[in-house]
């Protein structure tokens, strides 16, 4: 089925409020929409949603021959899968160039970074080795499918568990799960890809963008780092040219957004983990709320105003959707600026209100350790990209 | 089941007629087909009910069904010859003769570009039949349709949000009007056309009407009113 077109009037109105440094849903130029990581009861599976977007992934392995090529390495396969449920526009089995892309940057990502220890998933040198496969299901198309994916694979991969193998002479024996506990594959770092989209001949520059902001887009440039700053892919698509400076600063702040989502990543683990060994409830029937009817219901949308507002005498928040709970647990946050609360184990909320300071780079640590605060709800976990970006220029000097 | 006016409703459900009249004559709208001599019900929703004898299925629905005599924001895709093919989000493209625009003749043709939108009147609706849109009304006159090119924002909203706008009993446009100035087209489809005097008003509007779609009037009037407040302070 044809995708819904972009009309005139819409394309205008963006370009118009991108460069006026606004942006529809009320973020700023360099936040990211909230992040969601959950995983299932079955483990390597990861349900990450990014706004509105929304990718599954699953790890499942097998045993089978090592490549003739690396007779000591075991094989990690990626797949992406992008089903009409997506988009409309997106056609079954085949894949779209968009969707070569995708899984093109999820290899490099995932395999080329060498994230992944993939000698010790062998089992006889030459014969037996472990095949890794990642299957990347995007389900909800709402923009920025690669961030959300990479999140997803890499917690994926985290979560997984194999089972635990024992080779004696000849001999080999895989153990079930009851028999040996199974064990977690061997990762080395978390490399995570952060997009940014550029604007009228790149003067300005967007992180995390929806999807009619993608339509909008001159160029977008990808960039693969870790948490310890290095960089394992980048890549640069679209006409226009960048200037040193400005991929100097794209990478400063994917610096930035890779500590807190790997913070994120880390959190969601350790929450899961936690309730595994509780034999807590976990897995996605916790993710989805009882509100049966109203399950359609809007988040709270925010109109653009994050700093007037705080200056409004409602504590700080539009509450535009004022029947939620939720919606109110987050309006008292707000008001406490960047205060470390745990209320209870679940939710970490990161970035909540206060003045940005992505792009400085000194205070990276003691940002994203100090804008965490956690809520009430089980292995949910939110990114809260609603700070009052005071210092932050979206305006990238080109000269 | 059997279910009667206002429960919720399944498809497979059956339409109660006991409490009819055996010879009364009823309207059976969206959601309600017959099948062997009984009414069952074909989406899940609520049963709704208006006098003298219409019965549908209120349900929540982002797809849009061209019908006759709706007004529709549609996008205009491609020029073929006579004809403009425009999107209005239904699973076919409708056409548009350039002919049914006010003051169009054969020599003077009117200014319509790939991508403009346009706010029409839906003339030909059938199963199997590709839409067919007007800009003019039977007189001629355009009466509001035609090319919008005046700036302003586009959105797509759930047709049960539309429905619920252009419900004279809601509050929403009165309340937001108190404060700002504004223009809008609400087409069936779900497409909603805003321009208030500014961007940020507009951007505050779209929000405010994408927020409103599970609010009561005391709800809307409340959030309009913090809305507005902090909007007033951002000009």
């Amino acid at each position: 089925m044809r995708e819904t077109p972009l009309s005139n009037c819409e394309r205008e109105f963006i370009l118009k409020c991108i460069a006026q440094h606004k942006r529809l849903d009320g973020r700023s130029a360099y936040d990211y929409r909230d992040i969601r990581i959950a995983f299932g009861v079955s483990l390597g599976c990861c349900h990450v949603e990014l706004g509105k977007t929304r990718v599954l992934a699953q790890v499942s392995c097998e045993v089978g021959q090592p490549k003739q090529t690396r007779p000591h390495d075991g094989v990690l396969f990626v797949n992406v899968e992008m089903s009409p449920m997506a988009c409309p526009s997106f056609e079954a089995g085949r894949q779209s160039e968009e969707g070569v892309e995708l899984s093109r940057l999820m290899e490099r990502c995932l395999k080329e970074s060498r994230c992944m220890d993939l000698e010790s998933l062998c089992i006889v040198a030459g014969e037996k080795a472990w095949h890794i496969r990642v299957d990347i299901h995007v389900l909800n198309h709402e923009g920025n499918i690669l961030d959300c994916a990479s999140i997803a694979a890499i917690s994926a991969l985290a979560h997984f568990r194999r089972p635990d193998v024992t080779v004696q002479g000849e001999e080999i024996r895989i153990h079930s799960m009851e028999d040996r506990t199974p064990v977690p594959l061997s990762i080395h770092h978390f490399p995570l890809l952060v997009s940014f989209t550029f604007f009228s001949q790149g003067k300005h520059m967007l992180v995390d963008p929806s999807e009619k902001e993608e339509k909008v887009m001159e160029g977008k440039m990808v960039i693969g780092m870790n948490k310890h700053r290095e960089i394992c892919t980048l890549q640069v698509t679209g006409q226009m040219l960048l200037l040193k400076e400005q991929v100097l600063r794209c990478s400063n702040i994917a610096v930035t957004k890779v500590t807190v989502i790997t913070e994120l990543i880390f959190q969601a683990l350790e929450n899961d983990k936690q309730a595994r060994l509780k034999g807590e409830k976990h897995g996605f029937a916790e993710l989805v709320s009882g509100e049966k009817i109203t399950s359609n219901k809007q988040p709270v949308t925010d109109v653009p105003v994050s700093q007037a507002m705080e200056e409004s005498e409602e504590d700080g928040s539009s509450s535009m959707d004022s029947d939620s709970e939720e919606s109110e647990s987050f309006t008292q946050h707000a008001s406490e600026e960047r205060k470390v609360e745990i209320l209870a184990k679940g939710v970490g909320m990161i970035g909540d209100g206060g003045p940005s300071k992505w792009i400085d780079l000194t205070c990276d640590d003691d940002h994203a350790e100090s804008k965490k605060s956690t809520k009430f709800k089980p292995e949910l976990i939110e990114l809260d990209g609603e700070s009052s970006e005071e210092e932050c220029q979206v305006v990238l000097d080109a000269s | 089941m059997k279910v009667c006016v206002g429960q919720v409703t399944l498809p497979g459900d059956e339409f109660d007629m006991s409490p009819l009249e055996s010879n009364k004559k009823i309207v059976v709208g969206p959601g309600l087909a017959e099948f062997e001599g009984m009414i069952k019900i074909i989406k899940p929703g609520i049963l709704r009910y208006r006098e003298p004898a219409t019965y549908w299925i209120d349900s929540h629905q982002k797809r849009y069904v061209a019908n006759k005599g709706d007004l529709v924001v549609g996008i205009v895709t491609q020029k073929v010859g006579d004809i403009f093919r425009v999107d209005i989000g239904s699973s076919e493209q409708a056409s548009l003769s350039y002919l049914s625009f006010e003051g169009a003749t054969k020599r003077n043709r009117p200014d319509v570009k790939i991508g403009d939108i346009v706010y029409a009147n839906v003339l030909v609706a059938n199963k199997d039949m590709e839409a067919e849109l007007v800009c003019i009304d039977s007189d001629g006159h355009s009466n509001g349709l035609g090319v919008i090119r005046s700036g302003g924002f586009l959105f797509q909203s759930s047709l049960h949000l539309v429905r619920k706008l252009l419900n004279p009993n809601c509050v929403l446009q009165k309340t937001l009007g108190k404060t700002f100035e504004f223009e809008t087209a609400i087409g069936m489809n779900g497409r909603i056309w805003v321009r208030a005097q500014s961007d940020i008003q507009t951007i505050t509007m779209a929000n405010a009407i994408l927020a409103s779609e599970h609010m009561n009037n005391v709800q809307i009037e409340t959030m309009c009113k913090k809305l507005c407040k902090v909007a007033s302070k951002m000009d």
